[in-house]
């Protein structure tokens, strides 16, 4: 075990990925030189030359297809967003192209593209720099999505991303990047798709939260601890595949649920989860699941707005509550 | 570059293998027995031939929606082909990708592209790969005139050029975007200036002429193989048919139409040929019969195919393991 910060856990396992398998790259904005501007790709270019980590034109419709092109000719390429946002300027190649191509071909073609980058609010980039993108990566059938909350979490799940012969959404959060924890040294160590993590265990209200959220359902947790309410957390880590039975377990456990997540309210994946867990542990909920998300309303550059905008750990703390009728 | 006898005959036999192939799967469409959207290719046959004649087996392509021509002179077996138009389980994508998707990847061709423009970086990100595998497979983007009024042209020219990959760029200029003919979408005339912006040479030839064809891009693949970056080059030619096949072409006259027809690629390799004591009329006529065999034979294939068993219809959303 190693101590290290969730962005250089996801260097660390690039880096250690780059040295097993010759035809892992990684290309990007940025990432050369400057190393990414949150750092997770420093030191590669120095350890592996400019060949496999390199500077893209800011073109992320280009680099984004390139991936794919050269996923498809035998390489297996990490392609870095700087910003999940810019996806959207690259979503042709993504949504169309990247998510379609084994499908459409009859299965005759391995797409294995990790495409990576952060998201989220709390560093000021304001409405184009501060978006949680993921409901749209789960919506659309072809890509796997993770979204690691720890640095364990993150160097296992990316792993498994760049062994997977699938395009995969490997989702970062920028104020994650200096979280701490223990990573396992094991150069093979990796965490399956699919598995949520029990992050508390509790008996009285199940929490499924993603990035940031965990944190702050913990510091919920605690609150409610006092007042005599245990809850339990639970962490999905991939949204693709969705650990199902991971989380309706936990909520026939519990009886009540409550869904957090940093993007929009609006269809975001609290309400695929509340639905799943409708469809599969009815029968046992005590209380309608709650949904939280943010407002329906562009990110707010301005700290207190933004803040207004994003749920807090109070609007948790009141929505396990509210499961519980005493809110 | 001069092409040999024997390569313009092969050229000759796959603009007719094209030309015939896309005449049956119009015949099954008016017939109701294919669906869909189907984009032919009939009178654009010569860049499509003549092109994958002088690319080696491995090479990659990617193509378009109009994408039969590029499919079929890559090496497709037209049966299998056919038998994706029709949607049946034999198909190259089992009856998933259809017309506008149909790939053959153990072939090199990273599938036609239902997106303008959409299959342009692929094409990138596979010379991107050759060039780190350093093992001399160079790639191709084919293209329509409107895709390069799209970002992602811009995009992925740049990209190639900067890293001198090895791709060539291949614009099939027909003279329309569906109904909206070029002078009235785009700025320039001829679009291979759009090269300049990266530095890379571009040229614009007559796309019925499979010999002017053949020599700009053997002067291109020879490049790309040198390590000296790529080309683009505009094969200015015209579709005979709709832009899809229920088009009903209100934007343009039988008369241009008919005169576009006298420039026939097909017709026109066929006299060089004679003229040049290169084929016998004989020979060509028995080639043209072939290709319509082969039709024939794909149909009779495509027709006694069987459908996709839904049973299986989410398989391949994802790779799980196994042979493939």
């Amino acid at each position: 075990m190693a101590v290290m910060s969730y962005v250089n856990a996801i260097k660390e396992t690039m880096a250690a990925e780059m040295r097993r398998d010759e035809k892992i790259f990684v290309m990007g904005e940025d990432v050369e030189v400057l190393g990414g501007i949150f750092g997770a790709t420093r030191g590669l270019a120095q350890e592996f030359g400019v060949e496999r980590c390199f500077n893209t034109p800011i073109s992320e419709s280009a680099f984004v297809g390139a991936g794919l092109g050269a996923a498809c000719a035998g390489m297996r390429p990490i392609v870095e967003l700087m910003y999940m946002d810019f996806a959207f300027v690259a979503m042709d190649q993504i949504l169309n192209q990247v998510a379609k191509t084994r499908y459409i071909f009859g299965g005759k073609a391995k797409v294995p593209l990790v495409i990576r980058g952060q998201q989220g609010v709390g560093r000021g980039n304001a409405a184009t720099h501060s978006q949680s993108v993921e409901a749209i990566f789960m919506h659309f059938p072809g890509l796997k999505v993770a979204m690691p909350s720890t640095p364990e979490d993150a160097a296992g799940l990316l792993r498994t991303a760049i062994r997977d012969d699938n395009p995969v959404m490997f989702i970062e959060h920028k104020q994650l990047y200096i979280k701490k924890g223990e990573v396992p040294d094991d150069p093979d160590f990796m965490i399956p798709f699919g598995k949520a993590r029990v992050v508390r265990e509790g008996k009285d209200c199940t929490i499924v939260a993603t990035h940031v959220y965990v944190y702050k359902a913990l510091e919920a947790a605690e609150e409610l601890a006092k007042e005599g309410i245990d809850v339990e957390i639970i962490d999905p880590r991939t949204l693709v595949p969705l650990d199902v039975d991971g989380i309706c377990n936990s909520v026939k456990k519990t009886g009540r649920a409550v869904v957090v997540h940093e993007a929009h309210r609006t269809c975001g994946i609290g309400a695929e989860i509340a639905s799943t867990i409708m469809d599969n542990a009815f029968m046992y909920l005590d209380a309608p699941v709650v949904r939280l998300g943010a407002k329906a309303c562009p990110l707010p550059f301005n700290l207190g707005l933004e803040n207004a905008v994003v749920p807090q750990t109070k609007d948790i703390i009141d929505a396990v509550k509210k499961t519980l009728y005493k809110a | 570059m001069k092409m040999e006898s024997s390569q313009l005959k092969n050229v000759y036999f796959t603009m007719n293998k094209i030309r015939k192939f896309e005449e049956k799967a119009l015949h099954l469409f008016e017939t109701n027995k294919l669906r869909g959207s189907v984009h032919l290719c009939i009178g654009q046959e010569a860049t499509p031939a003549t092109v994958c004649e002088l690319l080696n087996p491995d090479d990659y392509i990617a193509s378009t929606h109009r994408g039969h021509g590029h499919c079929i002179a890559k090496g497709a077996d037209v049966r299998l082909a056919l038998a994706e138009l029709m949607g049946r389980a034999t198909g190259y994508c089992k009856g998933r990708g259809g017309s506008m998707h149909i790939a053959d990847v153990d072939a090199g061709n990273l599938g036609a592209n239902a997106i303008v423009g959409g299959g342009i970086p692929i094409a990138v990100g596979a010379a991107l790969a050759s060039k780190m595998q350093k093992n001399g497979k160079i790639a191709v983007s084919f293209f329509g005139d409107s895709a390069t009024n799209e970002g992602v042209f811009h995009e992925a020219l740049n990209f190639a050029a900067v890293w001198k990959l090895p791709v060539v760029f291949v614009c099939e200029n027909n003279g329309f975007g569906i109904s909206v003919p070029q002078w009235e979408s785009t700025a320039v005339k001829d679009l291979s200036v759009r090269a300049a912006s990266y530095n890379i040479p571009g040229v614009t030839v007559d796309g019925n002429d499979v010999l002017a064809i053949a020599e700009a891009f053997a002067k291109a693949a020879e490049r790309v193989r040198a390590g000296e970056g790529p080309t683009l080059i505009e094969c200015k030619t015209y579709r005979w048919m709709g832009h899809w096949t229920g088009d009903p072409q209100p934007y343009r006259t039988r008369e241009e139409v008919e005169e576009w027809k006298k420039k026939c690629p097909i017709k026109r390799l066929r006299e060089y040929l004679i003229e040049n004591g290169m084929a016998t009329a004989e020979e060509l006529d028995a080639m043209e019969k072939k290709a319509t065999d082969l039709a024939d034979e794909a149909e009779e294939f495509a027709l006694n195919s069987p459908e996709p068993d839904p049973e299986h219809v989410l398989d391949d959303v994802f790779y799980e393991g196994g042979d493939n």
